[in-house]
Formats: C-alpha cells, structure tokens, sequence
C-alpha cells in the first residue's frame, strides 16, 4: 500500500518512538507521554523531557486480525494498552508472547522492533514494542 | 434565538452501491429531502463527510454537491468530525438556523466506502484515530473498541454472549427498516458463530462498511408553516458536542465517554428537559460495547448498567430505553460520514409517527454520534411539535 511520507515524519519521533521519552510538567510534575506543549494536568507550558523506565503492566490487550493496509505481514498480532511504571499508559503491539499468554497485569518492559517496511521505496520503520521480561 | 426545526427528511438505502457514486448517493437523498420539505431551494448547503478524500479522492463536497444537485451559487461546505460528521453537520445547519444568518438549511450527509479494498478502508477508518501515536503501531479501529470491551467484561462481570444481545436488537429492529442494509433477525448464537476480528470483538459485534447518504431540510418554526403541515415539523430541541482525548490510551478512564457526558448535558440543559424525559435513544453502535458506554455516558443508566438494559430487554421497542429503533449502525448500516444524519433522519421518523418500527407516542428522541473513539461526539435531541 502506497509510498512511504517523506522520512522526517517518523524522524522527528525518534525520542518518543526509540527511547520512550516523554514530558514532564516543571510545574506540576505531571509526567505524560507522548509529550506535549501544554500539561493536560494544569495547563503550564513549562515542559521538560522525562525518561520512562520502559516497564509496564498490561491494561487490555486485543489481537489484530484485520489490520489496516501496510500491517498485513505481521497478523495476527497483539495490541495491547500497556500503563508505565510512571502512570501514563501507552498503545503498543507486544512481542514475543503467544497470544494466548497474555492477562491482565502481565508485566512487560519495552523493547526496540521494526514497527512498518514500505516495501516500494524501502524505508523502515522501528519503535517501540513490550515483551514480557526476559528473566 | 430563533427555534431550529426539521421540515424534511430524504436517503437511500444503505448498502453497497457498486453502481452509484458519492455525488449520486449524496444528491438523490438531498432531493428526497427537498421535495419532503416542499422546496426547491436553500440558502445553504452543510455536507457532513468523514473521509472523502481517502475513499474516493474527493474532497470539497460542499461544491460537488451543491453544483451537481443544481442548488445554485449558494454557500456550501464539509463538516468533518469522524464518525460523528453527520451529526456535526446538522449541529452546524441549526446553527446557522438559530443565528439568522440562513433561513433554509440543507444537510446531507454521505459516505461512499465500498470503492476501496477492505484493508485500505481499514486504514482509512484509522485515520480517525491519533496517526503518530495509534495508527503507527498498526491499530484498526475495531482493535480499538476492542481493548474498551475486554476491560468492560472483565470491570463489570459481563461475557460476550451478554454483548452480544446489542447485536440482536439491531437486527431485529432493522429487519422492519426497508432501507437497512441487513434486514435478517439474528440470534446471540450467530454473533458468537461469526469469526474475530480482534477479539474479543467478532464480525457481529461490528457496523458494516457501506454506502449511503441522509438529508435534513432546517428552518425557523415560523418559516416552517410556509411549506408543509404541522404534522411534519420536528422540532431541534436541544444539542450539544465536546471532544476527548483523540489518543485513548491519554484517557483517564477507558469506559466511560466523558464527551458523551458534556455533549448529552448541554443537550438536556438547551432542551429543558432531563434524561427520564427520552421516549427512544439512537446511540451509536459501531460495535455492541459502545452502545452499552454510549447508555451509561449520556446518564441513561448508571456506569456498569448499560449491558444489563440489554440482558433485561429494556433496549427493545417496547422496553423502557428503546434503543437502535431502525437498525442501529450494526443492521441500518455505517457509511461514516452520513451516520448521524441517518439517525436525525429515523428520529424524524419516530417524532412524526411514520417509522415502520414505531415507539408508541414517542415525542422526545435523542441521537448520539461518536467520532474516533470517543474523541469527537454530539448529542442532540429532536422533541415532536
Ligand atoms: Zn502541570
């Protein structure tokens, strides 16, 4: 399915989308992820960068059968809201779980996989994924 | 303020019209609506559409359809919220009503999704969700609503086969609907025969893609004795529309719909009235669990109760909170973008006591329109004169 944008797109994620860097309220002390301009806490503008930890717990989870065009290589796969350590929960794919594994309050931590390829002009693009802990 | 009534009510069947276009569709339910309504003109044109330009690479409906309709040299436009642009769109006609500013309104309507393969109409659906941050990690619409409803089984004790019995109201209920796209009855076995899609959401859970468009004539109570019967005049009584978090994951709470909740209050609070005073409710059921968040946002029942109206056969015609009264999205059919307009277009239906599946002395009726999941909804209530 059709041509990749131009890579700045997904280039100027690479905070979010490779180290799990997020925002921090210098005010408030919110921390949310990803980041934004304005605390959706209490509306300061005084935003700093903010490392997550990169560990988690499973909220909800589904398993993709249909996806959308440009995702079809990896179905099924699991979706999944995952809640940070910190708070904040993000929407990831897991990986290298068996669907069937999956529950509530599973602990994951993040890992960096290939999120999407184009398959025409070639770009690849990676971030973040969850897995359970390698132990 | 002037008060905004509907004198006209036009559509097509919905369903996959492999022989007709967006503009077709679009201007054969705008003329149904105009000779409803005993009209041959109006001073403007309000398109509610989701995703023209992705489904059919065509944006700028407001010319397109105006022009081919033949309504002349007349301001026209897109609205676009999602899902919910159908019932933006009609929010906006009133507006324009109640202002002054415009007399007679025309809003249709209109979504054309069969042109596309059903992978690409997937990402298209997607597109109404957070792009960087939901879609990038290859998340379908239906995946989304997914996540909500394992947690809501699991939160609040319920099963699939409990969901499930959403699926078989609409079905029911559309069967009678001569313009529904499916008009078989269904049971709680054939929902949980059908495949997933992303579980626990299976095929019958979900809205059909399909094509179709709805139109409303608007203007002034007083105009409204110019051009037909008291009988036909539908009173706008009230609306209301907030958003939400487009990313769900930055929701605060995954089952309840706090735009539901702001837009359905200012609704109650224009139209004077409370929630007890609703005779019908056509909320919006993409997928079976957001008709049972849909019941419990809107204050309809409390948090957690929503799927139990369905398990005690409360949401049926002759329940006490009939919902889906012609089919619902899940059996009338889901062209986006023309949703809310076919809702507004039933509840005429029901006020005017012409639907083919009428609540009894029905004259209080509400509509719920979701756009993204959850991020974009309006309410509006439509009160018999
Ligand atoms: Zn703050």
């Amino acid at each position: 399915m059709g041509r990749p944008m131009q890579v700045s797109r997904y280039w100027r994620h690479f905070k979010e989308k490779y180290r799990l860097i997020g925002g921090k309220c210098k005010n408030c002390g919110h921390v949310h992820f990803p980041k934004r301009p304005i605390c959706p806490e209490c509306g300061s503008q005084e935003i700093e960068d903010f490392q997550f930890s990169g560990k988690g717990k499973v909220v909800s989870w589904t398993i993709v059968r249909n996806p959308p065009s440009g995702y079809e290589y990896y179905k099924p796969y699991p979706i999944a809201l995952v809640e940070l350590e910190e708070g904040p929960v993000v929407l990831t794919q897991l990986t290298d779980v068996d669907p069937e594994e999956i529950y509530f309050g599973m602990e994951v931590e993040m890992v960096t996989r290939k999120v999407r390829e184009f398959e025409e002009d070639g770009i690849i693009l990676y971030g973040y994924k969850f897995r359970p802990p390698i132990k | 303020m002037r008060k905004p009534v509907i004198i006209g009510v036009g559509l097509t069947p919905v369903g996959e019209h492999w022989r007709l276009g967006l503009r077709d569709l679009a201007v054969e339910a705008l003329l149904n609506a105009m000779e409803d309504a005993g009209i041959d003109k109006v001073d403007s044109l309000y398109v509610g559409n989701m995703a023209s330009g992705s489904f059919v690479e065509q944006e700028n409906l407001g010319a397109l359809i105006a022009d081919w309709a033949g309504l002349g040299n007349i301001p026209a436009v897109k609205v676009e919220a999602a899902c919910a642009s159908g019932g933006a769109a009609v929010q906006e006609g009133v507006k324009a009503v109640m202002s002054g500013l415009e007399d007679v309104v025309a809003v249709v309507g209109v979504e054309k999704m069969t042109d596309a393969w059903p992978s690409d109409a997937t990402r298209y659906l997607a597109y109404a969700a957070d792009a960087e941050w939901e879609l990038f990690h290859g998340v379908s619409f239906v995946a989304l609503n997914a996540l909500a409803m394992r947690l809501y089984m699991k939160e609040y004790g319920y099963t699939e086969e409990d969901l499930a019995l959403f699926a078989v109201n609409a079905h029911t209920n559309g069967a009678k609907n001569s313009y529904a796209m499916f008009k078989k009855p269904i049971t709680v076995e054939t929902v949980m025969k059908s495949s997933y899609v992303a579980d626990p959401i299976k095929l019958f859970d979900a809205s059909p893609i399909a094509d179709g468009a709805a139109a409303v004539i608007i203007t002034t109570e007083e105009k409204a004795k110019e051009f037909v019967d008291k009988a036909k005049i539908v009173e706008v009584a009230g609306m209301g529309r907030a958003i939400d978090t487009i990313n769900l994951a930055n929701r605060r709470e995954f089952l309840f719909l706090k735009a539901a909740k702001v837009a359905a209050e200012r609704a109650y609070k224009m139209a004077g009235i409370s929630v007890g005073d609703i005779d019908f409710f056509e909320v919006h059921d993409a997928f079976t669990i957001m008709a049972a968040l849909s019941l419990e946002s809107i204050g309809a029942v409390e948090r957690g109760k929503g799927a139990m109206l369905a398990k005690e056969g409360q949401i049926a015609i002759d329940g006490d909170y009939p919902i889906q009264t012609l089919g619902g999205l899940k059996a009338r059919g889901h062209p986006v973008g023309a949703t809310g307009v076919y809702q507004t277009v039933e509840a005429v239906w029901q006020l005017r006591g012409e639907a083919p599946n009428q609540v009894p002395n029905a004259e209080i009726g509400l509509t719920q329109n979701i756009g993204g999941t959850g991020s974009n909804i309006t309410v509006t209530i439509l009160r018999r004169v």
